[in-house]
């Protein structure tokens, strides 16, 4: 049977530039769950171009899940995998992209040209942005917001903590990576502390009055945490305005708070290689169709899994757990309206306040699931 | 311009379908443990339009179904009918 064959997003149905190369090549920045998806996703799509991954990693760390990890709830083993050995990869960092001339200059020295380009690499940490915060704080203060490392450092931390301690943890404004992923650490955290150091106590300071599947959490947090989790909003002065690693003290507009353990959600932009790609805010305008920086065309930013260049529908699931049998999850379902990546009113939404348990435990074993199906459909 | 392309032939064996809008995103859930690959199209056209009108409770099935018109939801379950 012949059937037609489809190119990803019709985008890259690329205009054939005159190159030296006859196979039109797509080149992929970041090896994470974005390009991972995406690199394998063209070739599906149409077997004919060439896919190169640039990415450095000897192998990738998940940074879903490891807050199960660092409440102690979770392998650390579990969180990393190899990269997959039928994508070509180049072991470099990309270091600049030429827009005009269509190449990317990476940390080998080399040149790779490609007719487009997908920039997936992640976020950066923003180390200008909170008074007292930098690398070497990041040391005494973990983020933990890129897993590896600073994830193990969090739970050893914890885990030396004597009862009765305090943990702190600052919450940066919008944006930033996962916006539901600090409040699934508090709770963890705050499992993890009722299971060993029940004297303790997490404080939760944050510069946001509302946050993603907030009474979800708050219901959780009466039923699961009452007087262990204390959250302050902004309007409550919980905006964290300096830091000072030295005595592990957290400075808001209204007071200071010390800390024995100390969590830093820290301000993010886009990974420094898509500036190309970012506006003022440090993050990247893209064509909701085809991903397509609206900044620097050819190059599209964070393509993500199956869009479809006609009329794409667009379906995110987000799971969080309070507790590890404790689930719930935001739903949406969007498509393109005037240029912008817009809610289908009446669909979506989170789960329901009043589920039953036998509900909370089903969709923690959904997000289970989604972790398994993920990494084994990016990582082989 | 649709994004698609009509070569083929001898590609024919590598050729993918693409699947409808919102089609690829059911095997971010049902991957291995529940698998809707292969699975008949009337049955899961009719359990899609149960979850939309809420005739059939779920967890986040409901919510998901609402996104689409009928006509798209039995779309996604005949793409994942052919599938394997």
């Amino acid at each position: 049977m012949i059937r037609r064959r489809y190119v990803l997003a019709g985008a890259l149905a690329m205009p054939s530039i005159a190159r030296a190369q006859t196979r039109p090549r797509v080149v992929v920045v970041g090896g994470g769950f974005g390009g991972l998806t995406a690199a394998r996703f063209v070739r599906i799509y149409d077997p004919s171009v060439d896919v190169l991954l640039i990415e450095p990693s000897d192998r990738y760390i998940a940074c879903p899940f490891s807050n199960l990890v660092i409440a102690k709830e979770r392998e650390w083993g579990l969180q990393t995998f190899d990269y997959p050995a039928d994508i070509t990869r180049v072991k470099a960092r990309a270091v600049s992209i030429d827009p005009a001339a269509r190449n990317v200059a990476a940390s080998d020295s080399q040149t790779y040209p490609y007719d487009r380009l997908i920039l997936s690499p992640g976020i950066d940490i923003n180390w200008q942005s909170l008074p007292g915060y930098n690398e070497a704080a990041a040391n005494i203060l973990p983020h933990a917001w890129k897993a590896g490392e600073q994830t193990l450092l969090l739970r050893r931390q914890l885990e030396e903590m004597p009862d009765g301690g305090v943990v702190v943890m600052s919450v940066p404004p919008n944006p930033f990576r996962c916006p539901p992923g600090p409040y699934e650490r508090a709770s963890l955290i705050a499992w993890y502390l009722k299971k060993a150091k029940p004297k303790s106590k997490i404080l939760v300071l944050d510069a946001k009055d509302v946050f993603s599947k907030q009474k979800l959490f708050q219901n959780a947090w009466k039923q699961l945490y009452p007087g262990l989790l204390e959250w302050v909003s902004l309007s409550d002065g919980g905006k964290v305005v300096r830091i000072d690693p030295a005595t592990k003290t957290f400075e808001t507009e209204f007071g200071s708070h010390k800390a024995d353990v100390g969590v830093v959600v820290p301000p993010q932009v886009a990974g420094n290689i898509a500036k190309v790609a970012a506006d003022r805010s440090g993050w990247c305008p893209i064509d909701p169709v085809t991903f397509e920086s609206k900044l620097a065309p050819g190059i599209h930013v964070a393509l993500s899994h199956g869009e479809q260049p006609a009329e794409p529908r667009l379906i995110n699931t987000c799971y969080s757990v309070a507790a590890p049998d404790y689930g719930f999850s935001v739903a949406g379902v969007y498509k393109p309206v005037n240029g912008v990546l817009t809610d289908i009113e009446g669909a979506g939404g989170i789960s329901p306040l009043d589920a039953p348990e036998a509900q909370r435990i089903a969709e923690a074993r959904y997000g289970d699931r989604w972790f398994q199906t993920i990494t084994s459909e990016v990582f082989g | 311009m649709k994004g698609r392309i009509g070569l083929g032939l001898v590609l024919a064996l590598t050729v993918a379908v693409p699947p409808p809008p919102g089609a690829s995103s059911c095997s971010g859930c049902h991957g291995a443990s529940a698998p809707i690959a292969g699975r008949d199209a009337k049955e899961l056209t009719e359990a899609l339009a149960a979850f939309r009108s809420e005739a059939r409770e779920s967890t986040v099935m409901g919510r998901i179904a609402k996104g689409f018109d009928q006509s798209e939801l039995s779309a996604i379950a005949s793409w994942w009918a052919a599938r394997k």
